[in-house]
């Protein structure tokens, strides 16, 4: 196998790493630890892409992994900190569901995909293989976040994520076209989310300032 | 093989004109000032976009490497072009009669109208990309333009029902992208690396050699990130909420459409695990969505206050039946469920644009707070008896007859399940006569006339009576064009 084998080691070795990023994830009891393990998370991705390109030989794929690195680890958090901050958020997370739950239903939940993903895949090439359990494992971590924490912003964080899951498995099936146009695409989809709870919030925060336009729209439709 | 074609439509056919008129009227209407003007504008771009939909009846174009047109794909193109005009139309006379939408700010009304064309121009891509990724960044653009437009009022309800559709539709759209990964790695192996792997036009036909237990689990993903977005309980949450609080053109729309081309690219996956013969049979998961969707939303009708939340309940009812009878398959159910999507995507705009009248006439969407229209308004209280009559499924109209296909073809394949249809239907027969009832008839609790002036408003009518026309068209005699063209369709679909 030879520099084959070494091709597949780093892969698996790099996407076991957005995996425990995301299983981590599970157990921050505070926000901001929450961010910096997304960050953790993303920077994991963005080499997994990286790594991937370089052994597809598929340039595009670096793309991604800027979108990753630049959006995800740097100006998603960035923007996630200011909005913390300048909301005045509560800074612990709100779990629906004990920790100790969530991390056991996390498990259960990386073993459900590994016994699906390998017995269905036996044809796939090995190294599409275990990337796709391992992003399957990610996905269903994000969206067990996105159900057991009640905060907004802990909930869009589960959505990347899960989002991230899905880049995972998009950068690993090999020669996958338009992937670096779905990346903008849920990069859109994140940065209209932020907007949405920095939106929503203000609102709530200044409803002084709002209920004289409130009232006005409510007059004819209450 | 597809990579050899050009990716976009040759600029002389119609599908190029079709794609691009909606895109450029979204960069023209978001730039233009006059609110009025606009609005009409918007109108004659949307019939512009309906006339080369007809072109390309005429003239199908071959496919291209992103884009193609089928039989199927061209019948939900052509529907989708025609609800498109009449609801810009009915669009622009709503607006001009004053009420609710008239007291946005001008730059909102801007983005209204820009939002509106970007969105059709989402659900015309969805319909006709030729490439299952193409297809999904779509029906996510889909979902981000109606949510912008759900919470144009941004009232707390407003803003909270978008912030619901959102999320919801994001994790739904977020598992249909796990799943179109998953197509492509089972037909990889086939097909080779690249958009070979993506394209419909290449995958339907080697289908049979693709590994059926990466199907299996790709379908799984597909059912519920796509079937979120067509509202089958139990991932249904977000629809009524959407319908009710943005403006009632986009209800209007997000019923009769988006729900289509969301069902429509669950059906192309459908279309592919049944082409491959070795999967698990997809028709008992639709079929047991489809019951679930209509018994949830046929009790939840009875409970509804609010009047564009029971059209949207209703919604959700119709949207069940078509996926059950696509699950029970085979050309009679398939042929009754392509002409209920058509059925219920013009009767429920109509029953809509009724509904958007009226409370912007009442000011109010409670439903106890309405009663007595047809003493009240007698064109606008009678049109609304005949929208919901036909919605409910009473005949000679054209929902009957293809709600009356589903359960012969149900009977004759499974007569068992035909019962809870049957069951169901009636449910929701019920709860929709029962407030018809009391929004139509007794004493009347508004005081006749209205806003705007006398002909506006016969204006704003005029799309429910094209609609509501058709459907009777459809119901007395299903033209033997359409007829045969559905029954091609209904074979391809297996």
């Amino acid at each position: 196998m030879g520099a084959g084998q070494i091709a597949y080691d780093i892969a698996h070795l790099i996407g076991a790493t957005v995996l425990m990023a995301g299983l981590q994830m599970l157990y921050q009891r505070r926000l901001f630890a929450v961010i910096n393990t997304f960050v953790f998370q993303a920077l994991a991705l963005a080499a997994a892409a990286a790594w991937q390109a370089h052994v597809q030989d598929a340039p595009h794929l670096y793309v991604t992994a800027g979108v990753a690195l630049v959006f995800k680890a740097m100006i998603v958090p960035f923007a996630l900190h200011w909005l913390v901050e300048k909301l005045a958020i509560q800074r612990t997370v709100e779990t629906a569901l004990p920790i100790g739950w969530t991390m056991i239903s996390g498990v259960g939940l990386v073993a459900l995909s590994i016994l699906l993903v390998l017995p269905v895949t036996a044809n796939a090439a090995a190294l599409t293989r275990e990337s796709l359990a391992l992003a399957m494992s990610v996905v269903l971590l994000g969206l067990l976040m996105m159900i057991t924490r009640r905060n907004a912003v802990t909930q869009v964080i589960g959505f990347m994520a899960l989002e991230n899951g899905l880049i995972l498995a998009a950068v690993s099936a090999r020669g996958m076209p338009l992937v670096v146009e779905i990346s903008v695409a849920f990069s859109v989809l994140v940065a209209m989310t932020l907007f949405g709870i920095f939106f929503f919030r203000i609102r709530e925060r200044f409803d002084t300032l709002d209920l004289a336009d409130l009232e006005t729209y409510r007059g004819d439709r209450t | 093989m597809i990579d050899r074609l050009p990716a976009l439509p040759a600029a002389d056919s119609p599908l190029a004109w079709v794609l691009a008129l909606p895109l450029a009227s979204a960069a023209v209407l978001a730039l233009w000032r006059d609110g009025r003007g606009a609005a009409w504008a918007n109108v004659l771009s949307t019939i512009a976009t309906f006339v080369a939909a007809l072109a390309l009846l005429v003239a199908p174009p071959p496919p291209s490497r992103l884009f193609f047109v089928d039989s199927f794909n061209l019948y939900l193109v052509v529907l989708t072009a025609f609800v498109g005009m009449t609801t810009a139309w009915f669009s622009a006379a709503y607006l001009a009669r004053g009420g609710e939408p008239a007291k946005l700010a001008p730059h909102h009304l801007r983005f209204y109208h820009a939002m509106f064309q970007a969105f059709l121009f989402t659900m015309l891509v969805a319909l006709t990309a030729n490439n299952t990724g193409v297809m999904w960044v779509a029906v996510e653009a889909a979902t981000l333009t109606t949510v912008l437009m759900v919470s144009l009022y941004r009232t707390p309800e407003a803003i909270e029902a978008a912030w619901k559709y959102f999320i919801l539709c994001s994790v739904g759209i977020g598992l249909a992208l796990f799943g179109t990964i998953l197509v492509y790695l089972a037909a990889q192996p086939v097909l080779g690396d690249g958009a070979n792997a993506m394209a419909w036009t290449e995958l339907m036909p080697r289908a049979a050699a693709f590994q059926p237990d990466l199907l299996n689990l790709a379908f799984v993903f597909v059912l519920v990130g796509y079937g979120t977005k067509v509202g089958l309980a139990p991932l249904h949450a977000w629809l009524p909420d959407a319908h009710a609080e943005g403006p009632t053109p986009i209800s209007a729309v997000l019923s009769g459409l988006l729900l289509n081309v969301a069902l429509y690219a669950l059906l192309r996956f459908k279309m592919l695990i049944s082409a491959n013969g070795a999967t698990l049979a997809p028709g008992p998961l639709l079929v047991l969505m489809g019951l679930s969707s209509l018994f949830v939303s046929g009790f939840m009708l009875y409970r509804r206050g609010d009047v564009k939340r029971l059209f949207a309940y209703s919604s959700i009812e119709h949207m069940g039946v078509i996926v059950f009878a696509f699950g029970i398959g085979g050309p009679l159910a398939n042929f009754a469920a392509l002409l209920h999507m058509a059925m219920h995507a013009l009767t429920k705009s109509a029953v809509f644009f009724a509904v958007g009248l009226i409370t912007q006439t009442a000011g109010t969407k409670r439903i106890a707070d309405i009663r007595g229209l047809t003493v009240s308004h007698p064109a606008l209280g009678w049109g609304l008896v005949v929208a919901v009559l036909t919605i409910a499924g009473m005949p000679p109209m054209g929902v009957f007859v293809s709600e009356f296909l589903m359960l012969g073809a149900a009977f004759a394949r499974h007569p068992l399940l035909a019962v809870p249809l049957a069951l169901g239907l009636l449910l929701a027969f019920g709860a929709l006569l029962l407030r018809l009832q009391s929004l139509a008839f007794g004493p009347p609790s508004l005081a006749p006339g209205g806003n705007g002036p006398r002909g506006v408003t016969l204006l704003a009518l005029l799309p429910m009576g094209l609609h509501l026309v058709l459907v009777l068209v459809a119901g007395v005699a299903l033209p033997a064009v359409l007829a045969a063209w559905l029954r091609g369709i209904a074979e391809m679909l297996g």
